[in-house]
């Protein structure tokens, strides 16, 4: 069995639910989309990311009701820097599709979504302790992992493996 | 430790309330959770959970290791259910892959990850009874236990930490006796769980402490990101094996338990029947056992057999190099999620095209599953929130990674 290579056209992709939905809402909000491996992954603008979430959380035909998780990577040396990433899953329908946010590495800040989904509390907390991911509007941003005075952020590249010593 | 600073803050709100620290060394936490109370008498105003004090940095571990050296650090997340943490991560390198896996270790995959429920469904019984009080069924639900780890150690040569799954299939068959040895205890387990539910079930004192105690509702659990039994719960019909079927569950019948009172009897229900479908899935995979390889045909990824090493040469080559260079795995990015007895556990593993994974992170039911004790506890009585700790199963080696 091999992988079919990934779509990444989004007129061959707008009939996904969440893409679909999406598009019909703002078309400038959704930069790209992927479809590989039979996961869907849709690329958003910053901004569009908490009021993208509250859509497909109502969205009638496929509500997105459940947050898996939510992650980030670290792209050290490119730019923009850091991927946040959103898996969603609708329990209903079945279905998951993954967000991404690019953020650039000078001072990367995101919406909080814990409005949306009380639930994204300790992913964020997680992201913001390990990354340096700042969430705006999150009520208990603090370290959660790492003791409350840590130095960096362990999770990104250059921090070394073994830490400092 | 200097960098042992007490947090999280939690000023007391009114005159009338004060704070009661509980762990992180308290025998009903489960491991190292430390929880922040404040309290108005006997009754619990806030309630914040601290966690973080098992974190190892595996995610960070993984990325300096080749793809098969992080096979046995996922054990050690959640060391309840080593098999089902081999799994989910085998299982999304070989969704990276594009591999197909034999029937044959599918099945036996599929029969040992339902022998982990078994065993972590056990402990968990065992230690929530006992945080309640009733003390006889630990050593009951131990007994049975020990069972399942014996058999693991028979296949694995471990009884915890097994790393028995290789990306690919399975690391060797089963010895002989072992198949015989499940069916032995897959005949009698069922009347050990009737005697568990004997002590239990009916108990008034037991139903005195459980039922109606720390509820949560449907809308809650989710809107946290509750999942599993927790969510079972409070009656959300949803069970990753039934509805996003792998490893080939999709060819077995079971029952998913749902209970709708959202309390911790709901659970406590839920995991016990989990216990009698369980055994069930065993069974059927014992009768149905495929035939055939354990591994899938992709000797750049999967070791070669001992005996062919020694007289092909090609085999050796193959052996030489996955052991000191590993196998590069195509770039992309997984994320596949299996029902662990603790509910959805994710990992999403990114590939950059070499042979060490970029990044792994796991999702931990677990740490969406704390979530919900605030909300479970708030406005309870202080001894309920034992009951509520024990009703969410936690492990804090998932937790704190």
């Amino acid at each position: 069995m091999t992988w079919a290579p990934a779509v990444t056209d989004l007129e061959q992709l707008k009939n996904h639910p969440a893409v679909a939905r999406l598009l019909a809402w703002n078309s400038a909000a959704v930069q790209e989309a992927k479809f590989d491996r039979d996961e869907m992954t849709i690329y958003l603008e910053r901004s569009a990311i908490r009021e993208a979430c509250a859509l497909l959380k109502e969205d009638p035909p496929c509500p997105f009701n459940f947050l898996s998780d939510i992650t980030c990577v670290d792209w050290l040396p490119s730019e923009p820097r850091f991927e946040v990433i959103y898996h969603l899953l609708s329990i209903p329908k079945k279905e998951r599709v993954r967000l991404k946010v690019r953020l650039e590495s000078v001072s990367p800040v995101i919406e909080s979504v814990t409005s949306v989904w009380p639930g994204a509390n300790y992913f964020e907390r997680e992201v913001y302790d390990l990354f340096g991911v700042r969430f705006a509007g999150h009520p208990y941003l603090r370290r959660i992992l790492m003791p409350e005075d840590w130095e960096g952020y362990p999770l990104r590249k250059d921090y070394p493996v073994e830490g400092y010593r | 430790m200097a960098h042992m600073t007490p947090t999280p803050v939690l000023e007391p709100g009114q005159d009338r309330t004060m704070i009661l620290n509980m762990g992180p060394q308290h025998p009903s936490t489960h491991g190292v959770l430390r929880v922040l109370l404040e309290i108005d008498g006997e009754t619990v105003v806030r309630l914040m959970p601290d966690i973080g004090y098992l974190h190892t940095g595996i995610e960070k571990t993984c990325e300096a290791k080749f793809y098969q050296q992080v096979v046995p650090l996922t054990d050690r997340i959640d060391y309840l259910c080593p098999m089902t943490n081999n799994l989910c991560y085998v299982l999304a390198v070989e969704k990276l892959l594009g591999l197909e896996i034999p029937p044959k270790a599918q099945w036996l995959r599929v029969l040992l990850n339902e022998l982990t429920r078994i065993n972590s469904h056990l402990v968990w019984l065992g230690t929530h009874a006992m945080d309640i009080g009733a003390l006889t069924v630990f050593l009951y639900c131990f007994r049975e236990r020990e069972e399942v780890l014996r058999m693991f150690e028979m296949v694995s040569g471990q009884r915890m930490m097994t790393s028995y799954f290789r990306v690919g299939g399975i690391a060797l068959e089963p010895p002989l006796g072992f198949f015989d040895r499940v069916r032995d205890f897959a005949g009698y387990f069922p009347e050990k769980v009737d005697e568990y539910e004997n002590l239990l079930t009916g108990n008034p004192i037991w139903g005195m402490r459980t039922k109606g105690v720390a509820r949560i509702t449907a809308e809650d659990a989710l809107a946290l990101g509750a999942s599993g039994p927790t969510l079972r719960g409070s009656g959300v019909d949803f069970d990753l094996r039934r509805d996003m079927p792998y490893s080939s569950y999709d060819k077995f019948q079971f029952k998913v338990p749902v209970s709708q009172e959202g309390d911790v009897f709901a659970r406590y229900i839920c995991r016990v029947q989990e216990l009698r479908e369980s055994i069930g899935i065993v069974r059927q995979a014992l009768d149905g056992m495929p035939e055939g390889p354990i591994k899938a045909d992709a000797p750049q990824v999967v070791l070669p057999d001992r005996e062919k090493m020694k007289t092909q040469m090609e085999s050796l080559i193959y052996h030489f190099k996955i052991i000191t260079e590993g196998f590069a795995v195509p770039a992309g990015e997984v994320y596949q999620a299996v029902e662990s007895p603790r509910g959805e556990m994710g990992y999403y593993v990114v590939s950059d095209g070499t042979a060490k994974p970029y990044r792994v992170h796991m999702r931990a039911a677990c740490l969406a599953n704390l979530q919900t004790l605030p909300t479970m506890c708030e406005g309870r009585l202080l001894a309920d929130v034992v009951a509520a700790i024990g009703s969410i199963d936690i492990v804090l080696g998932e937790i704190d990674r």
